[in-house]
């Protein structure tokens, strides 16, 4: 294989697996946010049983995102020396200011959150859980910056450096404001939001099936059930309002996201389809015009298609479309399964419906696949480029390591990340079983 | 005037106190891990860990962050060493993840061999990630092969050369000490009385690392020491280093256990300082051709992403100062088990 695809594979990989903890860290944040400001606010011991449990999930999750986080931020370095030579002077701020704004905050007072409930007063420990909540989203912030920059770039100019050319900042704001950063960053903190959000509802569900720790699990449901059904419904905002940006300034990604071909023929929106790349076609299930309704106000305005670019200006279509469909289709359904819930609690009949419960139990894995596939059709629709319209992925590679060193470190990171994933999984479901009261009983911690 | 007054000389010394305080405050904690084995007990070993609780991974976040700042002040030199030195850097990044989750995971289950199994990464993962950083330190100092385009010519054995190496021995000798030293401070009884038995003999041989790294430098590096003839005062550097050494057992044997780790904290600032000055302006060194050695000019971003990052770094510094000392105040004092910790 060549090194191009072994440090996509190796990327993918990393970020993918990485990626699995940040949204749990963003929306639980907000959680603990919650939870502890009710404790503050009534002093029932419930909640404060609820913030020391979730606290303490919390904590192991941090654990993996930033173990799995620092092989990220040196990563561009290691396989992508000329897209880092290329993009530093842009690129470089972002993560820099990731660093100094947003992770020293969160993993600062992490200390307090998890170390400090007999160290401070409860008002500072309430601080401490606003400052990392506030520090996991300011790092989603400039993460997303960074990457809307990679696929609308604005701000820069290309100049000669040496013997070659790279970007260099002419207006910051325009680099931070891109025309993607908004609609995309709001799209991704509401998949954070989802993420713990039926995460909470999960364990939840587990626990009144069980018939154990039921006012615990009563009350932290409420509370998901309030942030999954705003989350999921916003969805639909924002991510209308990002396939509108990719319309305009992406359109090789979204014709990919619908399998059209045509270059210039209105388009319809495939329910689920299989595109056939060697034909130029795609067969499915569509409503036909809606996409051009969606894009353009009109089912027949034309919306430009694959056709249109050469075809080695083409992202892999159907990988595309399928990872596209796929966070459609869960997204479709979270909105459903919140609706389902905050409907049943209305007839105030939710802890007795059995079937719904357990699919609860087993939707945390929704909206983790569902942000995965975005990043996916998002990072592989804007393919051939690594920076839209400005560099190939093709020519951002190292050039000093070999193929042979990518197949090492790859090999590793996936034995270590299965290893790693396995333990997650074990210790998370264990501290589950346990859940939570312990704290209480031991008289550990401030009281109401 | 040995230093330019321009941006890349305040991003020089701006990217070095970042991976200054990287050194100065996860030294300890790698230097916890490298001396865990030592302790026999259970208890004795979750102090140890728990003395680096709170804080070990905002230390860490000084590396990331230094990383951020070399990326976009120096974007050349983030892109050479890191694909340059690739399999020394992932094995680091792997060092690193072991460590990070030998701590989170290693008191969760009750069962000696999984216990084990995490204390061998933890301590492992802390000397390798240390071992790395000095001979990564090494190279840039005695110079790499590069080509004109700035790409790393050698291979991952290039860099395991005796003067890396004995760099690299000495930068774990350095934590090892730091880490000894942080420890007589954090831990109390028993296991007290047993570090600060280790302090000693961990001082000992840093100092013989260090002269024996001062010997080689000065033998086989000579261009390490040329700014320093340049500008003799600067030789209060390594006078600095040595005093704060010397005052280390001194505080010890005080009972001011805060003070020797400031001391010890001082030296590290006073060796970096040294090596900064002897580097500048060069990022990395190119052997044998010099001129292709990345300089603090012919490795920067523009002037523009210069100003815009040193903005950036006027807000979010004093912040991140003010979160640092607040975190280490209010977890002062000797470190205890409860049903929290790790």
């Amino acid at each position: 294989m060549s090194v191009e695809l072994l440090s996509r594979i190796q990327f993918g990989l990393t970020i993918g697996f990485h990626y699995l903890f940040p949204p749990l860290s963003i929306g639980l944040g907000l959680f603990l946010v919650i939870m502890e400001g009710l404790y503050l606010k009534t002093g029932q011991v419930v909640y404060h049983q609820m913030t020391r449990f979730w606290v303490k999930i919390f904590g192991l999750i941090f654990a993996l995102g930033v173990a799995t986080g620092i092989v990220m931020e040196f990563q561009f370095g290691t396989n992508w020396a000329t897209y880092s030579r290329f993009v530093g002077d842009v690129f470089g701020s972002a993560l820099a200011a990731e660093g100094i704004f947003a992770f020293f905050l969160e993993s600062g007072f992490l200390a307090i959150l998890l170390f400090g409930w007999d160290k401070v007063k409860p008002r500072t420990h309430f601080i401490a859980t606003v400052a990392v909540a506030l520090g996991a989203h300011f790092s989603a912030v400039w993460i997303i910056v960074a990457n809307s920059w990679q696929q609308t770039p604005t701000g820069h100019h290309i100049v000669s450096f040496g013997d070659s050319v790279r970007a260099e900042v002419v207006d910051f704001w325009q680099v931070v404001f891109n025309p993607s950063f908004l609609d995309r960053i709001s799209h991704t903190l509401m998949g954070a939001w989802q993420a713990a959000a039926f995460f909470v509802i999960s364990v939840s569900a587990f626990y009144l099936l069980r018939k154990k720790h039921v006012e615990f699990a009563r009350r932290s449901i409420k509370i998901a059930l309030v942030i999954a059904v705003f989350a999921s419904v916003m969805q639909l905002v924002t991510g209308h309002s990002s396939a509108s940006t990719v319309a305009a300034t992406q359109p090789a990604k979204l014709a990919a996201f619908e399998g059209h071909y045509p270059a210039d023929e209105p388009a319809g929106l495939y329910l689920f389809g299989w595109v056939d790349e060697d034909a130029e076609k795609t067969i499915g299930l569509q409503v036909p015009g809606f996409l051009s309704w969606l894009v353009h106000g009109d089912a027949d305005a034309p919306v430009t298609g694959l056709q249109a670019f050469a075809p080695d200006d083409r992202p892999p279509v159907n990988l595309v479309f399928q990872s596209y469909h796929i966070m459609v289709g869960i997204g479709m359904a979270l909105i459903l399964l919140s609706l389902a819930g905050t409907y049943a609690w209305w007839r105030k009949s939710l802890f007795e419906l059995k079937w719904l419960l357990t699919i609860y139990v087993v939707s945390v894995l929704l909206p983790q696949i569902a942000n995965q596939m975005g990043w996916f059709s998002a990072e592989v629709g804007r393919q051939p480029w690594i920076v839209y319209g400005i560099l190939r992925t093709s020519e951002a590679l190292s050039r000093s390591v070999t193929s042979g060193q990518v197949i090492t470190s790859l090999v590793l990171f996936s034995i270590i990340y299965v290893l790693l994933g396995a333990l997650f999984v074990f210790l998370l479901n264990e501290k589950i079983q346990h859940g939570p009261g312990d704290e209480i009983a031991e008289g550990e911690g401030h009281r109401a | 005037m040995i230093f330019n007054l321009d941006l890349n000389t305040v991003w020089f010394f701006l990217v070095g106190a970042l991976f200054t305080g990287y050194a100065i405050l996860d030294g300890f904690d790698l230097g916890v891990g490298a001396l865990h084995l030592l302790t026999k007990t259970n208890t004795d070993r979750r102090l140890m860990i728990n003395s680096i609780g709170p804080v070990w991974d905002g230390n860490e976040v000084w590396l990331v962050t230094g990383g951020g700042a070399l990326f976009a002040a120096f974007p050349e030199v983030y892109a050479t060493a890191f694909s340059g030195f690739y399999m020394a850097f992932m094995l680091l990044l792997f060092s690193l993840i072991f460590r990070a989750v030998a701590i989170e995971f290693r008191s969760k289950r009750p069962s000696p061999r999984w216990r084990n199994f995490w204390d061998v990464s933890f301590s492992a993962g802390s000397v390798v990630s240390a071992l790395l950083i000095g001979v990564a330190l090494g190279n840039i100092a005695r110079g790499v092969p590069l080509d004109g385009d700035h790409e790393y010519l050698g291979s991952f054995w290039t860099l395991l050369n005796p003067y890396a190496l004995l760099v690299g021995i000495t930068t774990v000798a350095l934590f090892v000490m730091h880490g000894a030293i942080y420890l007589v401070m954090k831990t109390e009884d028993g296991l007290q009385s047993a570090v600060r038995g280790w302090v000693n003999n961990t001082i000992i041989v840093f100092i013989i690392c260090y002269a024996a790294t001062t010997v080689a430098t000065l033998l086989y590096v000579p261009n390490m020491t040329d700014n320093l003839r340049e500008a003799p005062f600067l030789f209060i550097l390594p006078i600095l280093n040595m005093l704060a050494i010397a005052n280390i057992p001194r505080e010890i044997h005080h009972g001011r256990e805060f003070r020797a780790f400031l001391s010890s904290g001082a030296s590290m600032a006073a060796l970096l300082a040294l090596f900064g000055i002897g580097m500048y302006p060069n990022l990395i060194l190119s052997l044998p051709e010099a001129a292709n050695s990345l300089t603090i000019y012919t490795a920067a971003s523009s002037v523009k992403t210069l100003e815009i990052m040193l903005i950036i770094a006027a807000l979010g510094m004093p912040l991140v100062i003010a979160y640092t000392v607040s975190i280490y105040w209010i977890f002062r004092g000797k470190v205890r088990l409860d049903a929290g910790s790790y």
